[in-house]
């Protein structure tokens, strides 16, 4: 079954709103997860649960996230290696490795002022629905 | 000692669904400590109870080879409460099981036969903990599933379609 832009989105929001306990209005294209709507570690794993059953229509064919598709993993060891971050920065080697492993995030900003703090911002809502989009194409 | 709160499984099916008992007895203590002269059972210990039914489950899908944490309590729900003297009846069912854990609903009641009476229902949602996003690395002997463990769950054999 295909979406509308609209339906994924609620959906989403939906899913966020159940597993992080925050209310709609919170929850913005732009809204990050961590800083802005407090996700913790844990809740990465409960959010790709919550969007396979949501977004699954025949439990023949159940749909699937692949481990470290939607959320990379081993961020906080990436960010401590000085070959990725240095003085606060992506370095140019950093940032095309976060390309590669989050090709559904607006760099926009990012490309602008490769700081941490932006790169923290990449992992928002719309990163998530631009990911469900891709894969339901 | 293991904090242990289920007294045996009654049906075992491997990486589909389980159910377990638990007696509340008025010997226990913790039935004494909520209200006064109004024994009940917590409710916060028939979560546990839950929990440890569906912890099993999803531990041996995999073999108990992987160290099985609660990690979250989505939903819990409480209809009624549970007294001594009755047996307390979970069922529990995992709808998701990947590399990094488990979801898992479940429900609580009073008694084995149909339609008895609906204590709580629950989701629930298991880590893999050595599977972990951030990549945090924990003691490499599995502290959930130990050997005394292992021991304890064979007793549960007698109930329940399981192997060990």
């Amino acid at each position: 079954m295909a979406f509308s832009k609209e339906e994924i989105y609620k959906k989403v929001q939906g899913v966020l709103e159940d597993a992080l306990g925050v209310d709609a209005e919170e929850i913005t294209p732009t809204a990050t997860l961590r800083e802005d709507l407090g996700a913790e570690s844990i809740d990465f794993l409960d959010i790709v649960f919550r969007l396979e059953k949501a977004f699954t229509t025949d439990p023949a064919k159940p749909f699937k996230i692949p481990r470290g598709e939607l959320f990379p993993e081993n961020l906080p060891a990436m960010m401590a290696d000085e070959k990725f971050v240095k003085d606060g920065k992506l370095t140019p080697t950093g940032s095309a490795e976060l390309k590669k492993r989050m090709p559904f995030a607006d760099f926009t900003e990012f490309d602008k002022n490769p700081s941490l703090e932006n790169a923290q911002r990449l992992l928002n809502v719309q990163t998530i629905v631009n990911y469900i989009q891709s894969k339901l194409g | 000692m293991r904090w242990i709160w289920i007294d045996k499984f009654v049906a075992f099916h491997s990486k589909e669904s389980a159910v377990a008992i638990k007696n509340i007895s008025l010997a226990e203590e913790h039935l004494h400590d909520l209200y006064p002269d109004f024994p009940v059972m917590p409710n916060s210990l028939i979560i546990e109870g839950l929990a440890q039914t569906s912890g099993i489950l999803v531990g041996e899908a995999r073999n108990f080879s992987e160290k099985v944490i609660l990690a979250k309590i989505g939903r819990a729900t409480f209809h009624r409460l549970a007294r001594p003297g009755e047996t307390l009846v979970y069922s529990v069912k995992i709808e998701q099981l990947s590399e990094t854990g488990a979801s898992v609903s479940g429900e609580a009641r009073v008694g084995l036969e149909p339609g008895a009476p609906l204590v709580a229902e629950i989701e629930l949602m298991f880590s893999h903990i050595d599977q972990n996003l951030a990549g945090t690395e924990f003691p490499e002997h599995n502290f959930v599933f130990t050997p005394q463990f292992t021991e304890l769950l064979k007793t549960y054999r007698l109930g329940a379609n399981i192997t060990l």
